[in-house]
């Protein structure tokens, strides 16, 4: 069982993260997942966030309540969620998005720049999937197998590639780190 | 009769509810939609228009609600299964013509993503406060099945489940989904056809001079024709005989004329062991039942957890058929059971009809939210444990104080003297 929030800006791609990690435990790991999703009005720019709960049976109640997993991309979303991450969870920001307040409990914590490593790839919009490889290498909830799986399966076909090469970059930001 | 392979998706996908809803109508056999797409179920008109094609189903964005609802009142009558799909806004807007709808008994199913407030309200935010607006939100007597569903596999199964109902009593069917279950993603698997099990439309097939377009069958549901295959037909809004004629009162000229409006509640009402779906947990030696339906079931689920943690014996009753009421069960549990409890995402509705098949006998607690968030579990736990500890009998609904009326009302508003 573990909980996850992704925060950030409505553009991100917060929800589609979500639904990616989703869809790799659930269809491809052959766990239980849901996610749900909160965002505003507003198409893009304003404040957006994901849940998604992992359990190995049936999820039964679909919120976080205590977090094990904050991936903040935004500053805003940092303040916002912070408090509800567990004294021992996994914290993962871009550090060029978010600036954390002194490390709380034994929260381990983990930064990537991944817009700007998205930009060299041409594309910040890979920003998110460069984070999902990361989070991937950090919490190992979801297979690679099954997170290239999902990510493979939620992007345009001829977006693939690109989209997978960012991925793998997260994944290797985090391996060469350690 | 099973579903046809053409109109069904089969696979396993992880979707959200809007979506699974759209994969459903078509697997149902839903041949036309009309709708003015709005937040939060546009997910599920999108759907519908983009595989329609495949079984040469029809989607029509239509000028506006009005236009929608009755798009599908014509289409239904044309012999085709039919669906409009909507929120709280749109939903107002087409409650004249569901009540149109229920007296030309054409067979249809509505799905509303409720939103939270009234209005406008919070577009992209739940609520569960249309309950009962779905039951009777359009003038005069008629009866309506609503459905609340709590996952997006259950949006796949209950569309079908709606469309089947649809069918078989002609009378609205409603989908009273909410925006937290429409917009959830989960693991939704669509199975293969054959095991799909469809209603089909009860055609009439006797010869033509004889159709009575309102007589009805054993069920009191009468049988259907194609409008446009040369039957005579006079489709009307006013109260009819079985020809379909309008008739003044039950005694016009002498003769004992029956009113549709006693067959439409009836054909419901002495039906509504066979149409109602609940599921229960924990009954055998409970003290109190938590009642619930849609999204505010499965934040419950929680809540129960944390009183049984505290050796509570409580009751889980889920109402998955809303409407009609299950008026039996609750009055039955109110002898046995000390209180009832009743998270919803309103400031009450669904609680007083539990509180009126109580019939005293058991004490009420409504554990209410605003909208645009579902509840904090540990305030139906509280709530929980205050309803077994209560010794009065409390001749009203008692409305739990929650962390966030508190935190934002400070306790409630208070008139100045």
């Amino acid at each position: 069982m573990a909980e996850i929030r992704f925060a950030g800006y409505g553009g991100q791609g917060i929800i589609r993260s979500g639904i990616i990690v989703g869809k790799g435990a659930s269809i491809y790991d052959h766990k239980f997942s849901t996610m749900n999703q909160a965002f505003g009005p507003e198409a893009r720019g304003g404040a957006c966030s994901s849940q998604v709960v992992l359990s190995d049976t049936k999820v039964l109640y679909p919120y976080v309540t205590v977090s094990d997993v904050l991936v903040a991309m935004s500053q805003e979303g940092y303040d916002m969620f912070e408090p509800e991450l567990n004294d021992k969870g996994i914290l993962l920001i871009d550090e060029d998005l978010v600036k954390t307040k002194p490390p709380r409990g034994k929260i381990k914590s983990f930064s990537i720049p991944s817009t700007r490593l998205a930009e060299e790839l041409g594309n910040r919009v890979f920003a998110n999937v460069v984070m999902l490889g990361f989070f991937t290498a950090a919490t190992k909830l979801v297979s690679k197998e099954g997170m290239e799986k999902a990510v493979a399966d939620s992007v345009p076909e001829r977006f693939i590639k690109h989209n997978l090469k960012a991925f793998q970059k997260g994944y290797d930001y985090y391996k060469d780190k350690l | 009769m099973k579903a046809n392979p053409r109109d069904v998706n089969t696979g396993t996908y992880y979707m959200d509810g809007d979506v699974a809803a759209g994969y459903g109508a078509l697997a149902a056999g839903c041949r036309f939609i009309g709708g003015y797409p709005i937040t939060p179920s546009t997910e599920a008109a999108e759907t519908f228009a983009r595989i329609a094609p495949q079984a040469g189903a029809v989607f029509i964005q239509m000028e506006d609600e009005l236009g929608s609802i009755a798009s599908v009142m014509g289409a239904s009558w044309s012999g085709v299964k039919t669906m409009t799909i909507t929120s709280g806004p749109g939903y107002s807007l087409m409650m004249e013509a569901i009540g149109l709808g229920a007296m030309i008994e054409a067979p249809f199913v509505i799905l509303n993503i409720q939103r939270g407030g009234p209005s406008t309200g919070v577009p992209t935010k739940t609520g569960q406060a249309d309950m009962m607006q779905a039951r009777w939100g359009s003038h005069g007597d008629y009866e309506v099945i609503a459905i609340a569903p709590d996952s997006p596999q259950e949006l796949f199964d209950y569309t079908i489940k709606a469309f089947n109902l649809s069918e078989k009593y002609r009378c609205p069917v409603m989908i009273m989904a909410d925006e937290c279950v429409g917009h959830m993603s989960e693991k939704v698997v669509v199975p293969p056809a054959e095991e799909i099990e469809i209603e089909p439309r009860r055609f009439y097939n006797g010869p033509k001079e004889k159709y009575l377009p309102f007589k009805p069958d054993k069920d009191l549901v009468p049988k259907m024709v194609k409008a446009g295959d040369g039957y005579n037909l006079y489709i009307t809004g006013l109260v009819h005989d079985e020809k379909g004629y309008p008739i003044k009162n039950q005694l016009e000229k002498g003769k004992r004329q029956k009113l549709p409006t006693r067959r439409l509640v009836d054909k419901i009402r002495l039906n509504a062991d066979k149409i109602i779906e609940l599921t229960e947990e924990g009954m055998d030696d409970a003290e109190v039942v938590v009642v619930s339906y849609g999204i505010s079931y499965r934040v419950a689920i929680r809540g129960i957890e944390i009183a049984r943690g505290k050796g509570i014996k409580v009751g889980n009753l889920r109402l998955i058929t809303v409407w009609p009421f299950p008026d039996k069960k609750i009055s039955e549990l109110a002898s046995k059971v000390k209180a009832f409890v009743v998270p919803e995402i309103n400031y009450g509705q669904i609680v007083f009809e539990v509180e009126r098949c109580s019939h005293g006998q058991a004490n009420v607690v409504l554990v209410p939210h605003g909208g645009a968030g579902v509840h904090n579990p540990e305030d139906i736990a509280e709530a929980i444990e205050y309803a077994v500890n209560e010794k009065k009998k409390i001749r009203k609904v008692v409305e739990w104080k929650t962390r966030l009326e508190k935190f934002v009302f400070e306790g409630g508003y208070k008139l100045n003297k």
